[in-house]
C-alpha cells in the first residue's frame, strides 16, 4: 500500500515502538485483508530512518532489526501532518487511503473533520470539472465522465457518513 | 467586494422547541449558482425559506439587495417574492387542471400582467427551452422529468432575480434530473439569474459555482482547493 510509510509514522507518533508491535497495530487497523509483511515493515522503517523521519531510540541486546525501538522525529511529524492535511487527488477507488487518513488523524488527536472537509471540497471541485466536460464532450466522453462522477459521489457519501460518525469514532480510537 | 444579492446574518429559527438554524451566515453574489448541501434535518431548507422570505427568522437579518426581508410585512414579502423570486420544488407545484402553457403563465398573471401578454411570454419561453411540444399538455400527461422542466420554465418566466430550488431533482431518475438541471442552470446563467439550490446530492451540487454545507443549523463554507 502506498501509504505504509505515513501510516507507520502515524502509529509511532503516540509512543516509540518496535517493528513487530507496529506490524500488529497496522494489521489490526488497516491490514484485515492484507497483513503487512515483516520484511516491508523493516525496509520501510530503514528508509524512514535514512530520511531522518524516525530514529532508533534504543536496542535490546542482540542483533537484528527486531531489537530496535523506533521513535518519530520532528521531520517525521511534519511529513505526517502534511500528508494528513492534503486532500487526495480525487479519483475513483480511493476508499483505502481516505480511511487510513481518518483513522490516523483520530489516533494522533488531529482533526479528522478538517481532513474530511478539504477532501469533500476536492471531490466537489473534480465533480464540477466533470460536469462541465459532460456539457461539451462527445457521448463516449460523457459516459466516461458519468462513471467517474458516480464513483466520486459514492466516496462523498462515505465522507458524509464518516463525518456523522466522528464523535463515536473519536470516543473509540481518539487520543 | 460586490454587494451580495442575498445575505443572511446570524439567522436563528426554531420550530417549537427544535432549533433549525442557530446563527446561519451566508452571502450570495448576483448571478452566482450556489449549492446548499447538508444532511437531512441540518436546516438547509429552513435557510432557503428564510432567504426567500417564506419564513421569518426568530432573530438575525436577511437581506435581498438593499432591502431587509425579515422586517417586511407578510404582504410585502409575498409581493416581493412574486416579483423577484422564482421557485422550483421537488413535487407537485403545477396546477393539475391547467395545461403546461397556462401553468407557466401563472406567475405573470399573478403579477397583474394582461392575459394575452402572459400567454405569449409563456409560449415564447417554452419554445426557447425546447418545451413547445408540451405546452398543451396537463401535468397528468407529463412524465416527472417533463413536469419538472415545465416547473423550471414557470420559475423563469417572470425573469426573477433569484431562483430558489429545493431538491429539484429529488424525485427523478438520473437522466431526467440531468435534463432539468441543464435547463435550470443554463437558462439562469443566460438571464443572469442567481440560483440557490438546496440538495443533498453531490451530482446536483456539481452544477453550482460554489457550495456551502449546513450542519446543525450553521453554514460552513468548504475550503477552496485547486
Amino acid at each position: 500500500m502506498a501509504n505504509v510509510p505515513t501510516a507507520l509514522l502515524g502509529l509511532l507518533e503516540p509512543q516509540p515502538s518496535h517493528g513487530y508491535e507496529l506490524k500488529r497495530e497496522y494489521d489490526t487497523l488497516f491490514g484485515q485483508d492484507r497483513p503487512l509483511p515483516f520484511g516491508q515493515v523493516y525496509s520501510t522503517l530503514g528508509r524512514l530512518e535514512r530520511d531522518g523521519q524516525v530514529v532508533v531510540e534504543g536496542a535490546e541486546p542482540g542483533a537484528g532489526p527486531e531489537r530496535k525501538r523506533y521513535a518519530i522525529t520532528d521531520a517525521g511529524v511534519r511529513r505526517l501532518e502534511e500528508w494528513l492535511r492534503e486532500p487526495e487527488p480525487p479519483h475513483p477507488h480511493l476508499q483505502t487511503v481516505l480511511f487510513v487518513k481518518v483513522m490516523l488523524a483520530l489516533l494522533s488527536g488531529r482533526s479528522a473533520a478538517a481532513f474530511l472537509d478539504v477532501q469533500r471540497a476536492a471531490h466537489l471541485q473534480r465533480m464540477r470539472e466533470l460536469t462541465a466536460i459532460r456539457k461539451a464532450g462527445p457521448l463516449s466522453r460523457i459516459v466516461l465522465a458519468d462513471y467517474e462522477l458516480f464513483h466520486l459521489e459514492a466516496d462523498l457519501r462515505w465522507i458524509d457518513l464518516t463525518a456523522a460518525r466522528l464523535d463515536q469514532l473519536a470516543e473509540e480510537y481518539g487520543r | 467586494m460586490s454587494t451580495p444579492i442575498l445575505r443572511a446574518a446570524k439567522v436563528t429559527r426554531s420550530f417549537g422547541p427544535t432549533p433549525a438554524l442557530r446563527g446561519a451566515d451566508l452571502r450570495v453574489d448576483a448571478g452566482e449558482v450556489l449549492a446548499v448541501m447538508g444532511p437531512s434535518g441540518s436546516g438547509k431548507s429552513t435557510l432557503l425559506h428564510c432567504l426567500a422570505g417564506i419564513l421569518r427568522p426568530d432573530s438575525g437579518e436577511v437581506w435581498f439587495a438593499d432591502q431587509r426581508l425579515d422586517r417586511l410585512s407578510e404582504r410585502d414579502r409575498t409581493r416581493l417574492r412574486r416579483r423577484e423570486f422564482g421557485f422550483v420544488f421537488q413535487f407537485g407545484q403545477l396546477v393539475p387542471e391547467l395545461p403546461a402553457a397556462a401553468n407557466v403563465a401563472l406567475p405573470l398573471l399573478l403579477a397583474g400582467e394582461r392575459r394575452r401578454d402572459a400567454y405569449r411570454s409563456a409560449a415564447g419561453l417554452l419554445d426557447r427551452l425546447g418545451l413547445a411540444g408540451l405546452a398543451a399538455r396537463r401535468p397528468g400527461e407529463l412524465s416527472g422529468g417533463q413536469a419538472q422542466r415545465v416547473a423550471v420554465a414557470r420559475a423563469l418566466v417572470a425573469r426573477p432575480r433569484v431562483i430558489f430550488a429545493d431538491e429539484p431533482t429529488g424525485s427523478l431518475d438520473s437522466l431526467s434530473g440531468e435534463a432539468v438541471l441543464d435547463l435550470l442552470v443554463d437558462a439562469a446563467r443566460e438571464q443572469g439569474t442567481t440560483v440557490v439550490v438546496v440538495t443533498h446530492e453531490a451530482r446536483v451540487a456539481a452544477y453550482a459555482d460554489r457550495e456551502v454545507v449546513v450542519r446543525d443549523g450553521v453554514v460552513t463554507s468548504l475550503a477552496a482547493t485547486s
